[in-house]
């Protein structure tokens, strides 16, 4: 069987296994949100709390929630990175410095898992386990949360109510994101991935001496790290590692950990808002672009353009021989669509166009199916332009879901999609234009300034991952990278929640035959055609001056 | 000043509840999750929790997931820059140029997994595979077998994701046999068979990629030396 081949199966058999999942967790999903019982262990937790997980909430307080509970998230990893040297289990390791420990703290409550720290080198047991997880569980939880009280404003009428933050919190960890990671964890171990508490210690080598090896709660960790489109890995390969990422199997469930969610959520929106078929026109936009990129990313990467591939015969720099060209292709543009961003290979040393892909993948905005909930509100706030552009071009008012998208709804959709463009670009500009960060590159030319470029569409995209040959622990990169992906992750919920509120407080606009159907494939078209354009329009001059710089030149 | 006494206590309400919330989740999340699946871990696959540890003649030789190098022993062992030489008897691993060491915190030698990060067009990269080249075509060549450039491929001159690749493709090791069967005079018949036992192919036929594991074939190897002849 040729590898290209073997890629496609690997695929086919990937879409079998979500499109399994996809009816039974979305439909789990809808239940979990709308349901009235708390089951017991949800008492104590609120019990502890005190918080009544019944109080509905208007935006604003739904908003107050979100940000109170990420700044005390920041302030506490902060600490415990801060702390370290003084905490037990922490391998001998010291503190983190200041800069580092923000940006750690940062992107951990952000969803973004941007690392500038070697993570068998810097972090011990309690730091690792006991905040960096912690915060793949909750800021997951946190954006699936942001996504349903939207999906509320929708479904509801003439009241501002979008439910409760804390019981949306508490409910999608323990009933959606602990039972499906403990169940993946413990597959993970089946295949390889290391489960211990045995630090630090020395292993025999096959002609004497020893090795050292790091040895922590790894499948645990990764397993709600893929989940929870999170991407931080244990080690600084991240699921390049062996111990994180084994075989091929372990990276097939890997891929499909990162797109369960995402792609199910389309799902539970279509039953929150009484038509699955809404769900499916959401989902089939996201499937397209997923599918095509997964395609044009095989294409490139066994095409191998570039001097180094053509003299060694395949782009096989930074990949591994147990997945190949196509597990690694696979799995590129599922971490770069969504806000993931762990690695089974480099993406520095991708083709031209394949870091190309990688990069315009964050630059829609993690919307195919992008993150954990984010993934979902972001596709929503493109549905949202995609029917107001289509309003424009027939001359009526728009309407989505049976609510009138007027000045209001659209000035927060339309301040949604500037901010990280804004972020990404004025970022990437200040670093070019001062004389110091361009020390940090590893790669000159073209590849250079793409390592810059995809370090703020990362950061400010909360994806997380890298053209790692940028050196980021330097003050400026740590205090820059953090803004963008606390600024790109915060100031984007406020207004997805003032949308829900708004939505939530109209009364429905009856359908009539002019009324656009949004549950139909030319819905999905448009959707496509929009997301693209405007993508497209945004980033283009970027990606010349880089990967398509880089990719046109070899 | 009411109204501002009033935003005051919502606000200490709000950031308390923050703190609680937090505090119990890490216990939920941070605690007895990755303490649960320790537990069923140890239980179900103590080996495999535990890093795949290989033994060959009772002892600890490494993991079948970790990659190793196989150097001949330094001329001056105090000397760290002193570049590694392949001990050619045993079978070579993928290059791991970057594989980094610990500068953090030194008081470990832990191994620093990591990539090159060049991208295609580096001029580093582009020497660093031609010098790769030139070398596995030098070192497999043999009085009766001569390799060709054209013959080498994509892994033996390419470093992996991770630095610690354990594996290498069928056709890496298939190009290493006549090497490793004269530098330990065995036959080659005997060497290619010992490869064809340790030659992994896809899981389930399309998962994965065909791979040799190193570590194994060398114990193999190791093996089928210290056995008498048959």
């Amino acid at each position: 069987m040729s590898p290209v081949l073997a890629g496609v199966l690997q695929l086919l058999a990937l879409i079998a296994a979500l499109a399994l999942a996809y009816r039974p967790l979305g439909d789990y999903m809808a239940r979990v949100y709308s349901s009235e019982k708390h089951l017991k262990p949800e008492k104590w937790i609120y019990k502890a709390i005190g918080a009544n997980p019944d109080t509905q909430m208007r935006w604003p307080a739904y908003l107050r929630g979100v940000l109170a509970f990420s700044l005390v998230s920041v302030v506490f990893l902060y600490l415990l990175q801060r702390l370290q040297g003084m905490l037990p289990g922490s391998l001998g390791f010291q503190a983190i410095d200041p800069d580092q420990a923000f940006n750690t703290a940062a992107s951990f409550v952000a969803n973004t898992n941007w690392q500038s720290y070697y993570g068998e080198q810097a972090m011990g047991h309690v730091v690792q386990t006991g905040g960096l997880a912690v915060q793949n569980f909750l800021s997951a939880a946190v954006g699936i949360a942001v996504a349903i009280a939207l999906v509320r404003g929708f479904a509801r009428s003439r009241t501002g109510e979008l439910g409760n933050f804390w019981a949306d919190l508490v409910r999608g960890t323990v009933r959606i994101l602990l039972p499906i990671s403990v169940v993946a964890a413990i597959v993970l171990v089946a295949c390889g991935a290391i489960q211990n508490f045995a630090g630090i210690h020395d292993v025999g080598q096959f002609q004497g001496g020893s090795q050292q090896w790091n040895g922590g709660a790894v499948a645990s960790q990764e397993a709600i790290k893929e989940l929870g489109t999170n991407g931080g890995g244990y080690f600084n390969a991240n699921s390049a590692h062996p111990f994180e990422n084994p075989n091929g199997i372990s990276n097939l469930l890997e891929i499909f950990l990162i797109l369960l969610i995402p792609f199910s959520l389309t799902r539970t929106f279509g039953q929150l808002v009484g038509s699955v078929r809404q769900g499916y026109a959401i989902l089939g936009t996201m499937a397209v672009i997923w599918i095509g990129f997964t395609a044009l990313m095989m294409w490139t990467e066994f095409a191998h353009n570039g001097p180094a591939f053509e003299i060694a015969g395949g782009a096989m720099e930074g990949k591994e021989t147990r997945f190949g060209i196509g597990g690694s292709s696979i799995f590129a543009v599922a971490t770069t669509l969504t806000s993931t961003g762990a690695v089974n290979s480099f993406h520095s040393s991708y083709t031209g166009f394949g870091g190309g892909i990688t990069m315009l993948g964050m630059q829609l905005g993690e919307i195919a199916p992008g993150g954990v909930g984010s993934g979902l509100y972001g596709m929503l706030i493109m549905a949202i332009i995609a029917v107001f552009i289509a309003g424009l071009m027939v001359g009526r008012t728009p309407e989505y879901l049976g609510k009138k998208i007027g000045t209001r709804e659209i000035k927060l959709a339309a301040c949604y999609i500037l901010i990280t463009p804004a972020l990404v670009l004025c970022f990437t500009a200040a670093a070019m234009a001062l004389p110091t960060p361009g020390n940090s590159m590893t790669n000159s030319g073209a590849h250079g300034f793409s390592e810059i470029l995809y370090a703020y569409t990362s950061g400010a995209n909360n994806n997380g991952s890298a053209f790692a040959g940028l050196n980021a622990d330097t003050q400026w990169f740590n205090t820059t990278i953090g803004l963008a992906m606390l600024l790109g992750r915060f100031l984007p919920i406020v207004f997805v929640l003032a949308l829900a509120g708004a939505l939530a407080e109209q009364k429905p606009v009856p359908e009539t035959v002019g009324t656009l159907r949004t549950n139909k494939p030319l819905f999905t078209g448009l959707l496509v055609g929009t997301i693209l354009i405007i993508t497209g329009l945004t980033y283009f001059p970027a990606l010349a001056l880089g990967p398509l710089a880089e990719g046109l030149a070899s | 000043m009411t109204i501002m006494n009033t935003s005051l206590r919502n606000t200490g309400r709000l950031i308390t509840a923050a703190v609680r919330t937090l505090l119990v989740l890490t216990v939920v999340c941070g605690v007895l999750y990755p303490l649960a699946v320790t537990g069923a871990a140890q239980a179900l696959f103590p080996g495999k929790a535990n890093g795949s540890e290989v033994k060959a003649d009772g002892k600890v030789v490494g993991s079948s997931l970790i990659g190793q190098s196989y150097s001949l022993p330094k001329e001056n062992p105090d000397d760290a820059d002193e570049a590694a030489r392949a001990d050619l008897r045993w079978f070579q691993p993928r290059p791991s140029n970057g594989l980094g060491s610990n500068s953090v915190n030194t008081q470990y030698a832990l191994i620093l997994s990591g990539a090159t990060n060049r991208s295609g067009d580096n001029a580093e990269l582009i020497q660093w595979v031609k010098d790769a080249k030139a070398a596995v075509v030098k070192d497999n060549s043999t009085a009766t077998h001569q390799v060709k450039p054209s013959q080498v491929p994509v892994d033996a001159v390419t470093s992996s994701g991770s630095g610690l690749d354990p594996h290498i493709s069928p056709e890496y090791a298939e190009l290493q046999v006549h090497r490793v069967a004269e530098r330990n005079a065995l036959p080659v018949g005997k060497v290619d068979k010992l490869l064809e036992e340790h030659t992994d192919g896809r899981i389930l036929g399309f998962i994965g990629e065909p791979r040799v594991n190193v570590l194994q074939l060398n114990i193999g190897l190791k093996e089928l030396m210290s056995r008498p002849t048959s």
